[in-house]
């Protein structure tokens, strides 16, 4: 009996070692400067069905993502992050949203791109 | 891309002198003709405490003083300006983009918020920075929480000079120790051990209250206290510390950091320490602090690799440490009362982290740790030594299951600990085998709540096999306030002589089946914990600050009772009845304020032990604590400042065993006042002068029958203070900056 409850203790290891799904991996420029634009970015994106990991790096303004192509597409993830508030690309956030970010994650105003 | 950040910004304090005692202004910075408010900024007459915030709207409001006219104005990101106030006339400061001083955590938490709470950790954490180990006396890790409140730290004995630690009213084998996360002080090292690792070598202190995670073993059971040490990569070239202090210890601790490759850096650490000053200020004719010496060397390796997304760690360890104890006569003359504990440690450890690249939430990670323990000691007429080996393997998974909001980790783990004890004339031989498998899991929904659940399994060769369920959560009631919960399951085999080593400053008896019978005759102590805290950050004054409320319970449904109620003997049992028990609940306040910060806590302790006689408090234990911290740092004249520590230590009533030399049944409550000056000359070297116990409060007659040692009678446990008095330090800090 304890041998068998052992043995499933050990079950995840090879349970979650194969990825299951279509996972793209895809990386691009958002504006942004602060923490709280990385936590805002990151919480939007990884709130979207078939997200898995998100990386916004405000050195770099880099942002990297791994997705299920299945579940989600890069223009509902690049039109979220403009949702919330940041630009990417051609995708602008709005006049309104913009207005209503914090002082410090004016990005506009920083002149960061 | 920096130089863009360097765009200026306007910064316009519209500042009018109302009745030239107020200054009212507004906090703004200007884009393309707009002017946006900033709130929150932080206003303050330089060189002093006095200052306010901006509301909203930017606007703030100040007193005028009289000692300085220079206004500060800070915000974070931007670079602190410093104007100067006269009567009827208009400011105009330009403030630039700070491009040294990123907006990242180390900025929003301030530089000297030295001590670190987390609040997004579901543990109650607490990090120790290497800035608040520098705050403490001296020296080594068990002189590393003497200005923080999670932790009391008492003196052992009246004879070696060692200093224990307490974490919610229960000694350190009730607490895991670890280093990088392999266990650490155990076992044979319990009573010693943490004066083996230098207060300088370590990087940072993780101080978790209540139960820790199951990846760290079944063990701990109050608490864990987790080590890092500093790493070759990101350390500094060179590092150089010596220290004196007037009880003759002398220290010196050195660091060379070399680059052999892009990928490979090596650090070697040195320490040596000395005391060969006999000390004996309340004249009982014992040595107060031991005559003692200690080399300990280590060296480690670090290989990084980015790409393929690498970390390895090989470590390489040895020490040898001696301390002589007892009647000052005993140095020269044989018949006297002496001692001497000499212990050869000898550690080596590998780590390997791997993190894949393409999926960076999959990570892989492995530890392997050996080490030998070896401590030979002679206490009077008794004889006590330990050798233990142990060897530790590691090996843990991380993933996520579907995205990072649900994170998981599995691994494996392997102890192996061999004792080989000598008791007087008798031979004790163990060995611990261990095997476990953990998982555990965690919840983050990304805004308010998160909660990990754990669970371990492990087959022990003298303990059988067992489940270890642990969980956590931590849920925001608000913006700024957070409340975190935990409850778990821990156990531990007692090493009765290893970690009540001061059973040998006695002449106490025991009996033979202690020194006989197989685990000591005695079973595995087995107890469950839980506990909250409920933390409520605060703005007040222009500062910011926490105001924390815990409550932990430890109840042991089996606990080894040390019991030292009848004097002249020592007796140890299992209580199994479910009785014994440690409850604490503490307040604390944390403040700080442009360049001070203070910490305030009371705690309360109840602890019982259930005797063979029925519950009784725990003896020696202090009811109630009562903690205060300040720290305050001058303003920097170029690269110069000074740095100001004070800590005051109040510890309540403790119930006394039965003696001949205490009459009551508890000792009076009594405090103690540490305080630290630094003077900071660079960023390359610094001097600072310290004082422990400056009120100089002492026990009286530490040692029973201190003048018949061979007597029936002796005993050098009983103690609920300090027996040195004041002592004075003072010690330098060279460095050599990347």
């Amino acid at each position: 009996m304890k041998k068998i409850i052992f043995l499933l203790l050990l079950l995840p290891f090879f349970a979650f070692g194969q990825s299951k799904g279509k996972s793209v991996k895809e990386s691009f420029l958002v504006d942004g400067n602060c923490n709280m634009c990385k936590n805002r970015i990151e919480t939007a994106t990884l709130k979207l069905n078939g997200v898995k990991y998100v990386n916004w790096d405000s050195k770099s303004s880099n942002f990297s993502i791994i997705y299920n192509s299945k579940k989600v597409t890069i223009d509902e993830i690049r039109t979220r992050i403009a949702e919330v508030g940041h630009d990417n690309g051609k995708y602008k956030a709005s006049l309104e949203t913009y207005d209503e970010l914090p002082n410090c994650c004016r990005y506009r105003h920083t002149g960061k791109h | 891309m920096k130089n863009l950040f360097s765009l200026s910004f306007f910064l316009l304090v519209f500042a009018n002198l109302y009745s030239q005692e107020k200054v009212i202004g507004k906090v703004v910075f200007e884009d393309l003709g707009v002017s946006y408010p900033i709130g929150g900024s932080s206003i303050y007459w330089q060189g002093t405490q006095s200052g306010t915030i901006s509301n909203d709207n930017g606007e703030f409001e100040i007193q005028k003083i009289e000692s300085t006219n220079n206004l500060v104005i800070s915000y974070i990101g931007f670079k602190t300006q410093i104007i100067l106030i006269e009567k009827d006339k208009f400011y105009n400061v330009v403030l630039v983009y700070d491009d040294e001083n990123e907006l990242d955590d180390v900025t929003v938490t301030k530089r000297r918020n030295a001590v670190q709470r987390s609040y997004i950790l579901p543990q109650n954490v607490v990090k120790i920075s290497e800035q608040e180990l520098l705050n403490a006396a001296c020296c080594n890790l068990s002189e590393s929480f003497e200005t923080n409140p999670s932790i009391d730290v008492n003196h052992s004995d009246a004879v070696t000079g060692t200093k224990q630690i307490e974490m919610l009213g229960l000694k350190s084998p009730y607490i895991l120790i670890t280093e990088e996360n392999v266990p650490m002080v155990r076992g044979a090292s319990q009573t010693f051990g943490l004066g083996f690792t230098p207060g300088t070598w370590i990087e940072s202190i993780q101080v978790t209250k209540g139960m820790g995670s199951v990846i760290n073993g079944y063990e701990s059971i109050v608490g864990q206290i987790n080590t890092e040490l500093k790493k070759p990569l990101t350390d500094i070239p060179l590092y150089i510390n010596m220290f004196n202090s007037a009880d003759g210890r002398y220290e010196l601790n050195t660091q060379v950091k070399s680059i052999i490759s892009q990928k490979i850096n090596t650090s070697f650490f040195a320490h040596y320490n000395k005391r060969d000053q006999i000390n004996d200020k309340n004249k009982d004719n014992f040595i107060d602090k031991p005559i003692q010496n200690q080399i300990n060397l280590l060296n480690r390796w670090q290989y990084t690799n980015a790409e393929k997304g690498i970390v390895s760690f090989f470590n390489f360890r040895i020490l040898d440490d001696l301390k002589k104890i007892g009647e000052k006569s005993s140095l020269t003359d044989d018949s006297k009362w002496g001692g001497r504990i000499k212990t050869k440690r000898f550690d080596t450890s590998f780590k390997l982290g791997y993190v894949n690249p393409n999926t960076p939430y999959q990570t892989v990670g492995f530890q392997l740790a050996f080490n030998v323990h070896d401590q030979n000691s002679v206490y009077g007429n008794s004889i006590y030594n330990i050798k233990q080996e142990s060897l530790f393997l590691n090996l843990l998974y991380n993933t996520i299951i579907s995205n990072t909001k649900n994170k998981i980790k599995i691994g494996l783990n392997y102890s192996y600990d061999q004792y080989d004890e000598l008791v007087f004339i008798y031979d004790i031989f163990r060995s611990d085998k261990s095997l476990g498998s953990f998982f555990e899991y965690s919840y983050d929904n990304l805004n308010n709540l998160n909660f990990v659940l754990g669970l371990r399994y492990d087959t022990h060769n003298n303990m059988g096999s067992f489940f270890t369920p642990r969980m956590h959560f931590r849920y925001n009631i608000n913006d700024n306030l957070s409340l975190k919960g935990a409850y778990g399951q821990g156990r531990k085999l007692a090493n009765i002589f290893s970690e009540n080593q001061i059973i040998f400053l006695t002449n106490r008896s025991i009996e033979n089946k202690f020194l006989s019978e197989k685990l000591y005759g005695l079973n595995p102590e087995k107890a469950s914990n839980y506990g909250f805290s409920l933390d409520q950050k605060f703005n007040l004054f222009g500062g910011q600050g926490n105001l924390i409320f815990d409550y932990y319970s430890t109840r042991f449904s089996n606990k080894v009772i040390v019991d030292y109620e009848n004097f002249r003997k020592i007796d140890f049992y299992n209580s199994d009845y479910g009785k014994s028990k440690s409850n604490s609940s503490q307040f604390e306040v944390l403040f700080s304020k442009n360049n001070w910060n203070i910490t305030a806590a009371y705690k309360m302790y109840d602890v019982e032990n259930f005797y063979k006689d029925g519950l009784k408090e725990k003896p020696l234990q202090p009811k109630n604590i009562i903690f205060f911290n300040y720290g305050v740092e001058s303003n920097r004249v170029g690269e110069k400042f000074w740095k100001f520590n004070f800590t005051y230590n109040r510890l309540g009533k403790q119930r006394l065993m039965k003696n001949p030399r205490d009459n009551n049944l508890y000792t009076q409550p009594h405090f103690s006042i540490n305080s630290q000056i630094t003077r900071i000359f660079s960023s390359k070297f610094e001097v600072y002068l310290g004082g422990e116990n400056l009120n100089n409060y002492k026990q009286k007659d530490p040692i029973i029958m201190a003048s018949n040692p061979f007597s029936s009678d002796f005993d050098a446990s009983i103690i609920h203070g300090p027996i040195f008095g004041s002592m004075y330090y003072a010690g330098l800090r060279f460095k050599i900056l990347n």
